[in-house]
């Protein structure tokens, strides 16, 4: 799991653009502590993306990818949505499935993934927003977990249809009136991370992704969890800063003001026993890896 | 029976039908085909030579299986085409322009691409239709993205396709060799060395 696996033909190399020539020389792949603090010091596996100014999805995705574990053996499965006008973009295998069909997609992926490579760790990541996750694709979504399949979803929850020009969705909160929900929002927003919860998510968190720390900890939790254990879901506030009117610069406060803790977007976490006990194991071992890495630049210095 | 249907320069119209469709046929070890006609391989290295000598912007579009080093044969490979276009390049006359442009992956790349640098499966008309190419030659680019990219290529554009292929061969290329390997790279730019000279480049040909 390193660069090993994507070095360029040398004889050329020169002829390869410099956007690959860069993924080679300075992405993190095979990094161990990779997270977000890499972003603008290495090579990031998301190139443009044709988003929004100011888009809270792109920061979003620019965490994700900087805080994957495993990126190299990583296949990411999207949907129809914001997000897959970036995947084309992204330098990670990845798969676009049809609407709502993003969790059996998955489910078949990681399978066969097991089958094809059995002494290798791929991991397997759902991304897509909620009208795939809650609405058009709830049946898949849930399926995969009561099948406890072992994959992390993802689902950027901007409460509508944005792209499509603001149709309302399960996640839309009770009254909100959008361009295409005239008459407001009759029902109350759909409850996924409790529901998560009792169809057998070992791993649930919902959050904004305005603390870049806070999406590094829960994206490797849930992957690693998901990879030992079980589903694992994480639903991330990616405000749609057009269809609720607000400016390009506006989306990070907006993010703020939701996850105060008496706001729709507090900071909720679900985590099941043995999920306690594999992230214990982890953050000892993480532990004693940092105290090595500190004696060995130590004894360097010396 | 063999089919009336020949695979020729384009443009052939905004979607032209799959060669496979209309009874063109991949060649058997040891052959190759011209336009859809089954050959021997030996005279396909002398079309495919004389073509990119003839052209006034033969290209070699090298993709992700030889671009990237991923076993000691690719990286093998990545030096014979090297060979191959420095070989063109000797022998090619003044005014044409030989060209080496990677197709690095297959994302689509929408909605940017830099036709300068790199040619997109999804849309290779634009590298070929910005750089002037009017022969090119596919390596190293899986079947499937070979395909379409032969298929828009015929559709939209008049360049002359070659598929150096390291199966079976593609219906779709003007012209198709099969099971590429070094060995046969080589041969192709020894019998690009051998031809040089003899071949009017199209260049002249309009200025006569």
């Amino acid at each position: 799991m390193s660069k090993e696996r994507i070095k360029i033909s040398e004889a050329l190399y020169d002829i390869m653009p410099s956007d690959y020539q860069d993924l080679v020389k300075s992405a993190t792949y095979g990094k161990d502590d990779r997270g977000w603090k890499d972003i603008g010091t290495s090579k990031e596996l998301i190139e443009q993306h044709s988003l929004c100014a100011g888009c809270p999805e792109s920061m979003a995705f620019r965490y994700i990818m900087a805080s994957l574990p495993n990126p190299e053996d990583t296949v990411m499965v999207g949907s129809t949505g914001c997000t897959s006008l970036v995947f084309p973009m992204v330098a990670v295998h990845n798969i676009h499935s049809l609407f709502g069909n993003q969790n059996a997609i998955a489910s078949g992926l990681k399978r066969a993934l097991s089958v094809r490579f059995p002494g290798r760790i791929k991991d397997v990541v759902v991304l897509a927003g909620d009208g795939a996750t809650v609405d058009i694709g709830l049946d898949m979504t849930l399926q995969a977990w009561f099948r406890q399949e072992k994959f992390t979803t993802i689902c950027f929850d901007n409460e509508l249809y944005a792209n499509t020009g603001g149709q309302e969705s399960g996640f839309m909160q009770k009254g909100f009136v959008a361009k295409m929900a005239p008459l407001g929002k009759q029902f109350e927003k759909v409850r996924l991370p409790e529901i998560a919860r009792e169809s057998g998510c070992h791993y649930v968190v919902q959050c904004t992704v305005s603390k870049p720390s806070l999406i590094e900890k829960v994206i490797r939790n849930a992957v690693h969890v998901a990879r030992e254990i079980g589903p694992t879901y994480l639903q991330l506030y990616t405000p749609c800063i057009l269809e609720i009117g607000k400016n390009s610069m506006e989306g990070l406060q907006e993010m703020r003001d939701s996850e105060k803790p008496t706001e729709r977007f507090a900071y909720k976490e679900f985590i099941s026993e043995p999920a306690k006990q594999l992230l214990a194991e982890l953050a000892a071992k993480e532990k004693e890896r940092k105290a090595a890495a500190k004696q060995l630049a130590g004894q360097a210095q010396a | 029976m063999m089919s009336a249907y020949r695979v020729l320069p384009g443009p052939e119209h905004f979607l032209p039908p799959a060669a496979a469709s209309m009874g063109i046929r991949l060649p058997n070890p040891g052959e190759a085909h011209i336009n859809g006609v089954i050959v021997p391989e030996d005279q396909a290295y002398e079309e495919a030579a004389r073509q990119f000598l003839m052209a006034k912007v033969p290209t070699i579009f090298p993709g992700p299986l030889v671009l990237w080093a991923w076993n000691e044969k690719a990286a093998k490979k990545a030096t014979a085409i090297r060979h191959l276009f420095e070989t063109l390049k000797e022998c090619v006359q003044p005014g044409q322009k030989p060209m080496l442009i990677p197709m690095p992956d297959y994302r689509p790349k929408y909605p940017k691409i830099n036709p300068e640098i790199e040619i997109n499966p999804n849309h290779p008309n634009l590298t070929i239709w910005h750089n002037k190419i009017d022969c090119c030659m596919f390596i190293g680019v899986h079947c499937h993205q070979a395909n379409l990219s032969l298929k828009i290529i015929r559709g939209g554009t008049s360049c002359y396709t070659i598929a150096m292929c390291a199966q079976a061969g593609h219906e779709d290329a003007m012209l198709s060799f099969r099971d590429a390997s070094v060995e046969k790279i080589m041969k192709l730019a020894e019998t690009v060395k051998r031809l040089k000279g003899t071949v009017q480049p199209r260049l002249s040909a309009a200025k006569n």
